[in-house]
């Protein structure tokens, strides 16, 4: 290959990064704008910061439970979709069952639906035929784990499938003739060597909970709202307030770059979407 | 070998989790698609119409326009990421000092929620309060106007969705071009192939599992994708950005038709698993049968 100069790698890379990173600077410029400023001409260069916003944000105990609820509906999916992804792949990659790879197909086809339409049935499902009593699943944490398996657990099931293929089937019949049961098969054996899909499958099906809003805005109402949620409450009809949903925002993406910050290095060894290595 | 009846169990929640949060939400669209039903007109009840809403939408140019418009969507945006996302993939290839930052800021779009990336996009686009007309403005003369031009609209939305889904590209192209063999380069390389060459003959066919399962969730979401452009355009001006999601979404809810809007969710919803069960068929599942 033809030898660049360093410096010109080096440029072209800032050049990309500042394009990347212009929209979400953008949004934290417009997250320090008091609302007056907002509509003056716009300035690409931040001065004098105006953190009312923020104090707003942090300030509102009704956020704050959000940002919780949002914490354990993503996290809690992200796991029970890892984890049943991970055995459903493991199922699917070491048995020899009628039409397997017609379930496998047909999984991800739940991810397909439109979202618009589904809400209703959901709905409709949610506050009349999965109740307990009193109890309904509308505006639960856990109702809301649920639901977002329907696009989450297939993902995960792409996602690991590859890995879990790739793994030698002789690996598990050796570890049967020196006397292990299946259970420790599973989960001594194969489960530690899917380590890097494992990673990744959680982080996306967790970016991917984390952010979903039009399922949350239906189904919840309350008790189980979720941050995204919290935004349209400033889209109001005297006028959205840009600045607060622009500091939501920014308090939204916090936790998503920590967590994806964690597992940076496992995310290129991990994800194989659907598709066999090489 | 172990019995089957582990393999059923291992899969069982799965499929019970999909059976009663996928297919039962699923059967009651399909029971409404079969019926005209507006529960906040005049007259809310439900009225079995046969198949009168499938007869309707072969002659809705609505939503022909729609599916036109997405499949336009689909070409610009899922190419120009295919493109871009080669092109960073194979750049991060090579070693160069700060790589891994380089490749954490560009990963950063991925985690942002569609809703928001609708809103900063709208943000930076809109008319006089936005940076990106204001520019273009000021220095080039430009004007930009997404609320009143068709192509600034699709433009923009293109664009939107190529920042956003691009990393997403370039993750998984990084993880084909990463687990090649190094062997048919050097070979190539030693029979005197040019780059080119080696791109169309060796690298292109070995990688192109990666690529199909790339095009296939990005198909896929792509079709469906709602928040994004509700957020940035409402699907307008006029029909230039109503992708099909976005137009079963204003069917049901400015217009509360779910009669219709369930006929036209379960033909979109079939023409997507067609034509991801073809891509998946001619190009992902022969390659994944191994001995």
């Amino acid at each position: 290959m033809r030898k660049q100069s360093p410096v010109i790698g080096i440029i072209f890379w800032i050049l990309v990064s500042v394009l990347t990173l212009f929209p979400i600077y953008w949004l934290f410029v417009i997250s320090v704008k008091p609302a007056v400023q907002l509509f003056s001409t716009p300035d690409l260069i931040l001065s004098d910061p105006y953190w009312g916003n923020y104090a707003k944000v942090w300030g509102d105990r009704l956020l704050r439970s959000y940002m919780l609820n949002s914490v354990i509906i993503s996290t809690g999916n992200a796991v029970i979709c890892t984890v049943l992804g991970f055995f459903a792949c493991y199922a699917l990659s070491r048995f020899n069952m009628s039409g397997k790879e017609s379930i496998f197909f047909w999984t991800i086809t739940n991810r397909m639906a439109p979202p618009a339409v589904f809400l209703l049935p959901l709905f409709l499902l949610m506050t009349q035929v999965y109740t307990v009593g009193e109890w309904k699943l509308l505006d639960t944490r856990i109702g809301m784990i649920l639901v977002y398996c329907t696009f989450n657990l297939p993902f995960a099931i792409w996602t690991l499938r590859p890995t879990v293929d790739g793994i030698p089937k002789e690996l598990d019949e050796a570890a049967y003739v020196d006397g292990a049961n299946s259970w420790q098969v599973i989960t001594k054996i194969v489960f530690p060597l899917c380590r890097p899909g494992l990673a990744v499958t959680l982080i996306l099906t967790w970016v991917f909970a984390w952010n979903e809003y039009l399922l949350a805005a239906t189904l919840t109402n309350f008790n189980a709202r979720t941050l995204t949620t919290g935004l349209s409450e400033y889209v109001t009809t005297t006028g959205t307030e840009w600045g607060v949903m622009a500091t939501i925002s920014v308090f939204t993406l916090i936790p998503a770059l920590i967590v994806f910050g964690l597992v940076q290095k496992h995310i290129v060894a991990g994800l194989t979407f659907g598709a066999v290595k090489g | 070998m172990q019995s089957k009846r582990l393999g059923w169990i291992l899969l069982a929640p799965t499929l019970v989790i999909l059976f009663f949060f996928g297919v039962l939400p699923f059967f009651y669209v399909v029971y409404v698609s079969f019926h005209s039903w507006n529960p906040f007109a005049v007259n809310p009840e439900m009225v079995f119409n046969g198949a009168d809403n499938f007869r309707k939408i072969v002659f809705d140019t609505a939503f022909l326009k729609s599916i036109g418009v997405t499949v336009m969507f689909v070409v610009f945006a899922v190419l120009s990421e295919l493109i871009i996302g080669y092109a960073l993939a194979q750049a991060f290839m090579r070693d160069f000092p700060g790589k891994a930052i380089f490749r954490t800021i560009h990963t950063l779009p991925l985690i942002m929620a569609p809703i928001i990336v609708g809103s900063v996009w709208k943000l930076m686009t809109t008319p006089s309060i936005g940076i990106i007309p204001h520019y273009l403005e000021e220095w080039f003369g430009l004007t930009m106007n997404i609320g009143t031009s068709a192509p600034a609209a699709f433009a923009t939305v293109v664009l939107m969705d190529i920042w956003h889904w691009t990393p997403l590209v370039t993750l998984t192209l990084i993880a084909a071009l990463v687990s090649l063999p190094p062997d048919p380069f050097e070979q190539a390389q030693i029979d005197g192939a040019g780059k080119r060459q080696i791109f169309w003959h060796i690298t292109l066919p070995m990688i192109a599992p990666a690529v199909v399962a790339t095009v296939f969730i990005r198909l896929m979401d792509a079709l469906r994708t709602v928040d994004e452009v509700w957020m940035l355009t409402g699907g307008g001006p006029g029909s230039a950005t109503r992708f099909v999601g976005v137009h079963i979404f204003k069917e049901v809810f400015p217009k509360t038709n779910y009669g219709y809007g369930s006929t036209i969710s379960v033909i979109v919803l079939y023409l997507t698993i067609v034509s991801c069960w073809l891509l998946y068929v001619t190009m992902l599942a022969p390659r994944s049968k191994r001995g």
